[in-house]
């Protein structure tokens, strides 16, 4: 049966549209992967000389071991935020004779291959090896503490799904979490309650006496079953498999209507971005991207490098047109076809999302005043990146988006999910950035801050002033690619 | 109304329609039938203009569909569930569409009203998000969105599939009524024989993309229509063997 699984999964990976036509970026993904895994490894060997220079003539096994809680406590944090329960089209095997024990064993071993699962024993089978290359006593201590480290890493993975689970359930579901987390650090920190020393005596002991490695394994064994009893449970249609009905939040748009003959877009485009996961958190995003200057200007550093303001300026008040525009047309592709069919004018419908993308620059700009704290000129930067912004990316991107071909699943979340991105998006996503921030930084260079923030403002200025035309040139791009359109989105993701 | 001239559409060199002439006048109630990959869908695509047919045109009150967009303000459908917005409850979807056909709330209220018995008290009012529909209310709400803003011409494509048989009859009945009282020209595909012999006056019959039939119907429709799809059912049969 488990080969049957294997062979479904196989073919599910290697025959989804999105793989065949995203090789280029599942490339990317691997060498990513990679360079994560370099890093550890030389984190690994790393650490040991670290500890040398440090501390050296103590118990190096031991110093680790003692800190493991924070690694414990760090590694289920990024756990919640980054894995999920990996996911099996379940259904069509319920009426199948399959054993519901059977599936239910296949996903929670599948889970235990995750790269995370993976990424721990690259920094501690270095940091092991070298250790033992440079002479530690007791070699069965080293393994012992390598055969602990796997240990943990499951039951992280398995003890995080159940946490998921049952948070899940929750109307803000990181906040218990968060919560009990933080709490757990501050009574160690303030040796309340030190985790740091038990947990670090537990490994120590265990490393000494290796029967104790029981204990670990009985409590790996328990998490492995709450697991399975939990998605036991859930195996049935009327359980989990069954998709939740959402109450509606109705708000009232009739403001919109002061945009006139747009505001049924107006209205759409709101709502699209208020009741669907996706469009949801990439609203939510636009906070980072505020907060994306505290990032560089507090270091001195990158306060005096220059054309870094224009780059800063671009992405923190560009930070919703760029997520959100560079999707334009592929959020309405589920019902495409319909608008295609009905009474629009393609002008309108492109011009309520431009006004938004717009609103956003400018809500944008002026949430991001305070740093002029940060001085005067970087808030001048901000300015002229913000007219910059409206004026000449919100047509490029817009623009680039009669080359989108791909269908774009609104209930699926954001953070780390490239649906619906191609190579234009890319292509047309960097320079966005880096063609303001290059001229910029050259004229900068050149001939002087004032006369670099004159040309961002005047394009920008330029491209307002062409508004109507540009639009008119987007708009035939878009019905041109019409049909290919329709026929794109029309195909599943 | 709606006239089509040599129309084809290929895919990769294969031909999926091809037809030569077909007529629908103003106010008629119009059928198609036809086995599965027999053309329905891929015509009434053609006719609203969805794909771009490999030769040929389409005309409706002698717009060519393909080159104006002016035929969209008399013509609605409902091809299949993409056409609704799946984030929208019923009547805010109702109302993107009244606003989209010039169609102000009072308008779109009263029209939908006429509709409760429809409804079976499932859609309105019901604070859900078309997405959380079953299949069948889906497609009652995306009918009725077809009927917004008095179109002259109603593309239903299988609109009785997923339907409960009360809805069934009401829907006939619904569809008869647009066709003969107020002109309303009614185009409809579906793979119940029974049904549309009872709505539309006329039928054809398309296979492998060609018109192989064009009725009008009587009573002897029904058994015929029975007689045809049988008779390839067994010689089908017969090639097997």
């Amino acid at each position: 049966m488990i080969k049957h699984f294997l062979n479904l999964e196989w073919k599910q990976y290697f025959r989804s549209p999105y793989w065949q036509k995203n090789l280029a970026l599942n490339i990317l993904l691997v060498f990513f992967a990679l360079y994560l895994m370099a890093f550890f490894v030389l984190g690994g060997v790393g650490l040991y000389y670290g500890l040398d220079e440090l501390l050296p003539n103590q118990d190096k096994l031991a110093i680790v071991s003692k800190y493991m809680f924070y690694w414990i406590l760090g590694d289920l944090l990024f756990r919640f935020f980054m894995q999920k329960l990996p996911v099996m089209s379940v259904k069509p095997l319920l009426t199948l004779p399959v054993k519901r024990s059977t599936v239910v064993n296949f996903v929670l071993g599948k889970s235990a291959f995750s790269f995370f699962n993976f990424l721990p024993l690259f920094l501690a089978i270095p940091f092991a090896i070298t250790l033992s290359a440079y002479g530690y006593p007791d070699t069965t201590a080293i393994l012992m503490w390598v055969f602990i480290v796997i240990i943990i890493t499951f039951s992280s993975n398995f003890l995080n799904f159940i946490i998921e689970a049952y948070s899940a359930e929750l109307s803000v579901p990181l906040l218990p979490f968060l919560i009990v987390a933080a709490g757990l650090y501050g009574l160690n920190y303030f040796e309340i309650i030190s985790f740091t020393d038990i947990i670090g005596n537990g490994v120590i002991a265990i490393t000494q006496n290796p029967i104790f490695i029981l204990i670990p394994l009985l409590v790996l064994g328990l998490l492995y079953m709450v697991n399975y009893k939990l998605l036991l449970q859930k195996l049935y249609l009327d359980a989990s498999l069954k998709t939740k009905v959402k109450d509606v939040n109705a708000s009232d748009l009739s403001w919109t209507k002061r945009f006139g003959d747009i505001a049924p877009f107006m209205q759409l485009d709101l709502r699209l971005i208020w009741r669907n996961k996706r469009t949801k958190s990439t609203a939510f995003l636009m906070v980072i991207g505020l907060l994306y200057g505290l990032f560089f200007y507090p270091q001195p550093m990158y306060r005096e490098m220059e054309f870094m303001w224009a780059f800063i300026g671009i992405f923190s008040t560009g930070f919703f047109l760029i997520n959100f525009g560079q999707f334009i047309p592929a959020w309405d592709s589920g019902y495409y076809k319909m608008l295609m069919s009905q009474n629009i004018k393609y002008e309108q419908y492109l011009r309520s999302k431009f006004i938004l993308m717009v609103m956003s620059v400018v809500v944008m700009f002026v949430l991001g005043i305070p740093y002029v704290y940060f001085g005067w000129k970087i808030l001048i930067a901000h300015f002229a990146a913000a007219i910059y912004n409206i004026g000449v990316n919100s047509h490029v991107i817009m623009w680039g988006g009669s080359f989108n071909r791909k269908k774009i699943d609104l209930d699926k979340k954001a953070a780390f999910n490239y649906q619906g991105t191609g190579a234009v998006q890319w292509l047309i996503g960097i320079p966005l950035m880096l063609v303001p921030m290059i001229l910029f930084g050259i004229l900068n260079w050149l001939l002087g801050f004032e006369v670099a923030i004159a040309t961002l403002i005047t394009l920008g200025i330029i491209g307002i002033v062409l508004h109507k035309k540009l639009m008119k040139f987007i708009t035939e791009k878009y019905l041109n690619s019409k049909y290919k359109m329709i026929a794109a989105f029309s195909k599943d993701a | 109304m709606i006239q089509t001239t040599d129309i084809s559409k290929s895919y990769n060199g294969i031909q999926v329609l091809k037809i030569d002439e077909l007529h629908i006048p103003k106010g008629q109630s119009f059928g198609l039938v036809g086995n599965n990959g027999a053309g329905k869908t891929t015509y009434f695509s053609l006719l609203l203009d969805l794909i771009n047919p490999t030769t040929g045109s389409i005309t409706s009150n002698d717009i060519v569909v393909s080159n104006s967009e002016d035929w969209k303000p008399f013509t609605s459908a409902f091809i299949d569930e993409t056409f609704l917005i799946g984030y929208l409850t019923p009547e805010e979807y109702f109302y993107f569409i009244g606003d989209l056909r010039g169609q102000n709330k009072a308008d779109v209220d009263a029209l939908t009203s006429q509709f409760e018995d429809f409804f079976n008290g499932e859609i309105l009012g019901k604070k859900k998000y078309l997405r959380d529909l079953s299949k069948g209310n889906q497609k009652k709400a995306g009918i009725v969105a077809a009927l917004i803003g008095n179109p002259e011409v109603i593309i239903l494509d299988e609109p009785f599939a997923n339907l409960d048989p009360t809805t069934q009859i009401r829907l006939k009945q619904i569809l008869k009524d647009l066709a003969e009282k107020q002109g309303v020209t009614v185009l409809v595909s579906s793979h119940d024989l029974l049904h549309v012999t009872d709505v539309c006056e006329r039928i054809v019959v398309l296979e492998k993309g060609e018109v192989v039939k064009d009725l009008e119907t009587n009573p002897t429709t029904l058994r015929e229509l029975e007689a045809h799809f049988a008779k390839s059912a067994i010689s089908s049969s017969e090639e097997e063997e």
